[in-house]
């Protein structure tokens, strides 16, 4: 027998007791962000520095320092991030940094306003969670564990009131779970919204023996890491969330579904689901109370079409990841053909927060029809980029000026794209619409998973449309036939607009195409496949019809259809270009006009985008 | 080839013997032999009792496993949206010209497999290069990743 393992809730109260009276004292933590962007911008040198330095001055000031690896900070374009508490936050730190920061910082604790962000406009620095706009705007409520928790740590968790909505839960009868789920109005995250209390009670409902709980951590849309970034900064959250979620619909076995793309995700869940059984959190009579519930980890296979529900529990039983019919609902019929319970990993990290703190609490936040927040993906175009959470209801202008920080290289704000390649893109003119589940859709775009994607006038919007819709082509797993079919279609169609073989009548035609796949696709992945086009043409038909007639690319994208060129007034003679040429077709002195030579040129732009001048025209 | 045949066994030995073990075997055979040998999925066959078209269905329909071996080194051009909109696929031009081989292919030399994937979640380094799942390079300098990409033997 394991001897960790927890016997009943009491012995689980004064074991995290216990732990949390042992970290009293604790002196400031120093946490190192260890997220996927801050890895790759050299994080892990700045922890191993930190390292050094406490080790080497660990006698010399006489106290115990910890620094930990947490889950994603958030600010990944400003990475590697390093944070004391909730008061201080450092971008961009580089091992050299190291020293000042242990003696400033961690020893006489002084706030080092250089290291922090600098406001573009005012070039004032600030160092704090609440002088920087980027975090100032959110709200923290998933987000939070994933700043402090080691996510290799089930004690860390524990300590900080981890697992405790367990005890709460298992004090009340499964049928008040399922109500107060109810009651807090939470919807499922993963895309469609549903409400996760209806979906829980009408899996209770269907008399049967065994019953499924899922998590769906396979984040496909393109341009999406909340996910990844919970399952690898707080995995523990999501677990606790699915063992609730069993509890309330009366299920024995669970699944977490995640991509074959993060490893790191699985790596990180995998242990915790270990850890989690060893206490006995999970696994037979859970602390004493009577309740068995485990969890497999299964990876996905690399197919877009398996974060359906139906074809996911078919990729779970090892088969080909193909949808079915919708009219068999997975609440009655899922996994194995049992009644079965999926819900994403945000949603699944919302149950513990409604359970400890009720409904009501729950529903301060957000909007009547969508209560809570959302964890969003930002990237794209904009100046800040990285991973967010915001009241539900916040307006996309302020998610992309005041979190975002407006768009890059003082471009113009053109629009932004929601829900992946199902979802659309809404223009700059609508930005004042609140994010939630509701106006998104009525906009002709949807909530998602929460990827936002920033676009500014450089981005072509039939170009948008294209690569969504050769993502889907390529996706589809061709069982139905107007998504097998209809999208290889849809795509030659725009390849022809965008390489100047548009005529007219095509733009009727991708409308009616579109008409077909929403009502005919046997899938999520068919029927919403329209968007990304309903909603260009709507919002940018003028950009379709300058292709199509005037044979023109406006942003300067489709590189049949313009030429680069050098404003000899403007080139300074940096040679930034020439050095970065793919081609080598850019010459010229030094602090002389360059120019290009059109006959190599690929039309790449990577001029464009390094000029500091702004001297490259696209014509 | 050389497959080892017990290093096969070995693999669907430590999974539970039921059809839903089959996609996490292929992945294994895949991290094992860079791809997944026909032995390996006649051996599955025999094992696990699932006809042998069905594991050829699976293992054709997963982006992520392969029936022929791919190279040392994968290097995964991300081109999810951001990383689209970023240029990803110029970048994929350019280490393809760099490797002499288009995407899905792999070098003479058998040095890198060239792939292009829908989104590795690492948006904030748009548009961002992966090789062997571990590192992750920007891309906004395809120099500096060529420069990097040559590091690997």
């Amino acid at each position: 027998m394991d001897n960790r393992k927890l016997q009943s809730v009491k012995e689980f109260e004064s074991y995290r007791t216990k732990i949390a009276e042992s970290r009293k004292d604790e002196y400031p933590v120093i946490y190192v962000c260890g997220g996927t962007p801050c890895l790759a911008k050299g994080s892990r040198a700045v922890a191993h520095a930190f390292k050094k330095e406490i080790e080497s001055q660990g006698l010399a000031c006489k106290v115990e320092l910890r620094h930990k690896v947490t889950g994603c900070q958030g600010f990944c374009s400003k990475g590697p991030v390093v944070s004391f508490g909730n008061d201080i936050v450092y971008l961009e730190v580089k091992p050299n940094h190291v020293p000042e920061i242990m003696e400033k910082t961690v020893k006489n604790a002084q706030v080092i306003d250089s290291l922090g962000y600098k406001d573009p406009q005012t070039k004032k620095r600030s160092a704090s969670f609440e002088g920087i706009p980027f975090y100032s705007h959110q709200k923290g409520m998933i987000l939070k564990g994933l700043r402090e928790i080691d996510p290799l740590e089930i004690d860390d968790y524990i300590a900080r009131g981890g697992y405790a909505s367990l005890v709460r839960a298992f004090a009340m009868v499964p049928e008040e779970v399922i109500d107060l789920i109810a009651e807090s109005g939470l919807r499922g995250r993963g895309g469609g919204g549903f409400p996760a209390g209806a979906k829980w009670k009408s899996c209770r409902a269907v008399d049967s023996e065994v019953r499924y709980v899922l998590c769906n951590g396979d984040e496909g849309d393109p341009g999406a890491f909340m996910d990844r970034s919970i399952m690898e900064g707080n995995p523990h959250a999501v677990i606790e969330g699915m063992i609730v979620g069993a509890w309330a619909v009366g299920a024995h076995h669970g699944y977490a579904y995640i991509r074959d793309e993060y490893p790191l995700a699985v790596k990180v869940m995998k242990k915790a689901v270990e850890d989690a059984t060893a206490m006995g959190l999970l696994g037979r009579n859970i602390l004493g109370t009577g309740f068995d519930f485990d969890i497999k980890i299964t990876r996905g296979g690399g197919a877009f079409v398996c974060g359906e529900s139906s074809a996911l529990m078919r990729s779970i039983e090892g088969k080909v990841g193909e949808p079915r019919a919708k009219y068999i609902r997975s609440v009655e019929k899922g996994l194995y053909d049992l009644p079965t319970v999926l819900n994403n990993v945000e949603t699944w990290t919302n149950v513990p927060l409604i359970v400890n703190n009720g409904a009501q609490w729950y529903r301060k936040t957000g909007t009547q029809g969508s209560p809570g927040t959302k964890v969003f993906s930002l990237a794209g175009k904009a100046v800040n980029t990285g991973l967010v959470e915001v009241p539900m209801g916040t307006t996309i202008r302020e998610l992309v000026e005041k979190v975002g920080g407006g768009i890059r290289g003082g471009r113009k704000f053109k629009a932004v794209q929601t829900g992946g390649p199902s979802g659309g893109c809404i223009p700059e003119s609508l930005a004042d619409l609140p994010i939630d589940f509701d106006s998104l859709s009525k906009a002709g775009s949807m909530m998602g998973s929460g990827g936002i994607i920033v676009m500014d006038e450089a981005t072509c919007m039939v170009d948008v449309a294209k690569y969504f819709i050769s993502f889907l082509a390529e996706e589809s797993c061709g069982k139905c036939s107007p998504c097998r079919d209809g999208l290889p279609r849809m795509k030659q169609i725009l390849t022809d607009i965008t390489e100047g073989r548009g005529k007219e009548g095509d733009i009727e035609l991708l409308e009616e195409l579109c008409e077909v796949l929403s009502y005919g696709a046997l899938c999520g992945l068919g029927s919403s496949a329209p968007n990304p086009v309903l909603s260009t043409i709507k919002y940018f038909r003028e950009e379709y019809e300058a292709h199509i007639r005037d044979k023109r690319c406006p942003a300067g994208v489709c590189r049949e259809l313009v030429t680069f060129r050098i404003d000899a007034d403007a080139c300074t003679g940096c040679t930034l270009c020439a050095k970065q040429c793919p081609q080598a077709c850019i010459t010229g002195e030094r602090k002389k006009a360059h120019v290009i030579d059109q006959s190599t040129c690929i039309k790449c732009g990577v001029c464009r985008d390094v000029c500091k001048f702004d001297a490259v025209r696209v014509e | 080839m050389g497959i080892d045949i017990r290093k096969i066994d070995e693999i669907i030995e430590s999974y539970d013997k039921s059809e839903e073990s089959l996609l996490a075997i292929l992945q294994d055979f895949q991290h094992t032999f860079r791809y997944v040998p026909e032995e390996g999925m006649k051996r599955v066959s025999e094992i696990l009792g699932i006809p042998e078209s069905k594991i050829y269905g699976v293992g054709t329909f997963y982006k992520a496993l392969s029936l022929k071996p791919v190279g040392r080194h994968t290097c995964k051009v991300c081109t999810g949206t951001a990383c689209h909109l970023k240029g990803a696929h110029t970048l994929t031009d350019i280490i393809g010209r760099e490797l002499d081989i288009e995407p899905g292919e792999t070098t003479k030399d058998g040095r890198f497999t060239l792939q292009t994937v829908n989104c590795v979640g690492a948006c904030a380094l748009a548009p961002v290069v992966m090789v062997d799942d571990e590192d992750y390079y920007e891309g906004s300098s395809p120099q500096d990743v060529l420069k990097n990409l040559r590091k690997y033997k």
